[in-house]
């Protein structure tokens, strides 16, 4: 089987603008990423805000050319590959927003913000498009009454639906959702999974899941990456990220969600506030969890080694100097590895 | 203030009907709200999108312009006083000092163009002349902010009062807040939704900083959040809204184990759990009324599974199944 998308290398350098006292300074929004997504897979990509997680599909997607790496997607080289080449298989590729009211024109009704990806392809017309319209609107569990309505009209899941319509419209073999649910309340977004989960067996779509709730990445993904300061720093099935993680971001990550079960207390409460410093060094351990002390660095200004480290309760004077780890058996950090 | 007499709850919301008058008609945003809270206690307010938690959170503030907001009928006692018919000097005084409030997204609620600093001292000093007293001298004022930055988990406190917001990551920011919020010495505070702009890590430590704060100062909370993950970490006792209304309180544990409101049910069943990825989210059939015209008798019954025409009619009170857990629904 080829693999429907495949990276390697994939990396994002953004210049700073130049200001009078600083040299040119440049932010790596993604460093070196390899991912591979198999026809009708399931990739979660989880992180904080600023890891890059969103830069990486937009690479994926060619919204943004890459700096470095490749990107083959069924079979070809799409990383430089010219607009007018990459047109016909950009209908195999296909977006959905985490702001549904942004992503849709406020002037276009439904049918026309769903007819539109079919007319510039070239897909439909006439009676035919008509007809593709309401079908693909019915498949997101949306009635014939919605056509001419506009986005002000809908609500936010519905706003949802709608653009998701729009992206299965052209057909395509990877969808990529970024944020999809985030918008939404609970009660709708339980409906919203369960419909992706639908239109994925039912279309044999892939799904390359950006979220940075692991609970929804853990209910729609078999694959999971985990990403901190541009870089991939485990990466393995859900099960095992999930139910037995190896690096220490990911156990900060997963300590940290409020759990319902037993309503228990998220590890980085079990302290006070004196533990909780934001410019503490150490990690706090508490029930043998970790959580994380501090914040995400500053990507124009990552930390030296692995960008970790600050927040690092297993830190060791070689993790914080010389190149960030590399990712090996799904782990960037030989110090877990080794114990 | 009487005292000796069958001791009052700090807060006492009782009955509280609030709308808002637009040009589109009344709409009936809480509908009978009643709520107690004793001295320290912690107590979570959890609903979707337009449920009327914020807007009852602002209540004790009185922070919803009016009009539109029109006091309907109710009243909201705060160590004895009535909110609703305070003078608006005498809720200055209450204001930020008695009941101190931090909000959704700390970015709004700091000036950009000034240093935490500047911010700090003048709200310490502001304070002061609310009272009626002198105000403190500057350098007295910003040794406090000092204090109060380090007493929220701030290293360097000196520094951060030399900053400007947009130097400071999120958590820090909501800190800052959180300190301003302390300044006061308050009784009460009321968070509202603190930590949902915010990564979950650093959620982590804002939530354990508001714990911590809770137990070692004997603040009462009132915490709102869509989140019920975060409630069940930071509340001892929660009660679910819906449309206006409170359709079930309990203790957090009791509610999150045995939830008997069908919608406080239908919440829970729509969380997906990170720990049971076998359980299948389900969500609510329907969406959330218009409360221009909201649906008579109980405002859940379009999208309850039991509703009868006693639903379709009657408004099911607030009733005590058991102590300290009251859910109003005519069928439980």
């Amino acid at each position: 089987m080829t693999a429907l998308l495949h990276a390697t290398g994939l990396a994002k350098t953004y210049a700073l603008p130049r200001t009078a006292f600083q040299l040119a300074r440049t932010l790596q929004a993604v460093a070196g990423v390899d991912l591979l997504l198999q026809p009708g897979g399931t990739l979660g990509l989880v992180g904080e805000s600023g890891c890059g997680k969103s830069t990486l599909a937009r690479l994926l997607l060619r919204l943004v050319p890459a700096s470095a790496g490749r990107i083959v997607f069924a079979g070809q080289d799409i990383t430089t590959m010219p607009e007018a080449t990459l047109r016909p298989l950009r209908r195999r590729l296909q977006l959905v927003h985490q702001n549904p009211g942004a992503a849709l024109d406020p002037r276009l009704t439904v049918a026309q913000a769903v007819a539109e990806p079919l007319v510039i392809q070239r897909l439909a017309r006439g009676a035919a498009l008509r007809d593709r319209v309401a079908a693909l609107l019915a498949e997101v569990g949306l009635g014939a009454e919605f056509l001419p309505r506009f986005p002000h009209e809908l609500s936010g899941g519905q706003k949802q639906r709608v653009c998701i319509a729009r992206a299965l419209a052209p057909e395509p073999h990877l969808l990529v959702l970024d944020e999809p649910t985030s918008a939404l309340d609970v009660s709708v977004q339980a409906q919203m999974l369960d419909m992706l989960a639908e239109l994925r067996e039912r279309r044999g779509l892939a799904y390359l899941f950006i979220s940075h709730n692991l609970a929804v990445v853990r209910q729609v993904c078999a694959e999971v990456a985990v990403m901190y300061l541009g870089r991939i720093v485990e990466q393995g099935s859900a099960a095992e990220v999930f139910g037995a993680p190896r690096h220490p971001y990911t156990r900060a990550l997963l300590a940290s969600v409020p759990r319902l079960a037993g309503a228990a207390l998220p590890a980085a409460l079990g302290d006070g506030p004196a533990a909780a410093t934001v410019d503490g060094q150490a990690a706090a351990t508490v029930d043998g969890q970790m959580a994380a002390t501090g914040e995400p660095p500053n990507p124009a200004a990552p930390p030296p080694g692995c960008p970790f480290h600050p927040r690092c309760t297993l830190a060791q004077p070689a993790c914080r100097m010389g190149v960030p780890p590399p990712l090996v058996n799904g782990l960037a950090c030989p110090v877990s590895r080794a114990g | 203030m009487t005292l000796n007499q069958p001791r009052e709850p700090l807060l006492d919301i009782s009955d509280y009907r609030l709308a808002f008058d637009s040009f589109d008609g009344t709409a009936q945003v809480l509908d009978g709200v009643s709520l107690r809270l004793e001295p320290g206690e912690t107590l979570g307010i959890v609903g979707e999108t337009g449920c009327g938690k914020s807007v009852l959170a602002r209540s004790l503030l009185r922070l919803n312009p009016a009009p539109p907001a029109r006091v309907v009928s109710g009243s909201i006692r705060f160590e004895g006083a009535d909110l609703l018919t305070l003078s608006e000097r005498e809720m200055r005084r209450l204001r930020g000092r008695r009941i101190a409030m931090v909000f959704q997204d700390p970015v709004s609620y700091l000036n950009p163009l000034l240093t935490i600093g500047t911010q700090m001292t003048d709200a310490l000093r502001g304070q002061h002349a609310a009272v009626g007293q002198a105000q403190p001298s500057r350098f007295v004022a910003r040794a406090e902010a000092a204090a109060l930055l380090a007493s929220v988990g701030l290293a360097e406190p000196e520094r951060l009062l030399a900053s400007h917001p947009h130097q400071l990551s999120g958590g820090m920011r909501q800190r800052v807040l959180i300190a301003m919020a302390l300044a006061g010495n308050p009784a009460l505070l009321v968070a509202d939704e603190p930590t949902t702009a915010l990564d979950v890590t650093v959620q982590a430590q804002v939530l354990a900083l508001i714990a911590g704060l809770v137990r070692d100062r004997g603040l009462a909370l009132l915490l709102i959040s869509h989140d019920l993950g975060v409630i069940a970490a930071s509340c001892a006792r929660v009660a679910v809204m819906y449309a206006g209304t409170i359709v079930e309180e309990a203790a957090t544990a009791t509610l999150l184990r045995q939830p008997r409101h069908p919608y406080a049910q239908g919440l829970l069943a729509a969380v997906p759990d990170l720990d049971r990825p076998e359980h299948r989210p389900r969500g609510i059939a329907g969406s959330i009324p218009n409360l221009l015209r909201p649906p008579p008798g109980c405002r859940f019954h379009p999208r309850c599974g039991l509703a009868t025409e006693r639903c379709r009619v009657e408004k099911p009170l607030l009733r005590e199944l058991a102590p300290g857990h009251n859910v109003a629904c005519h069928h439980v």
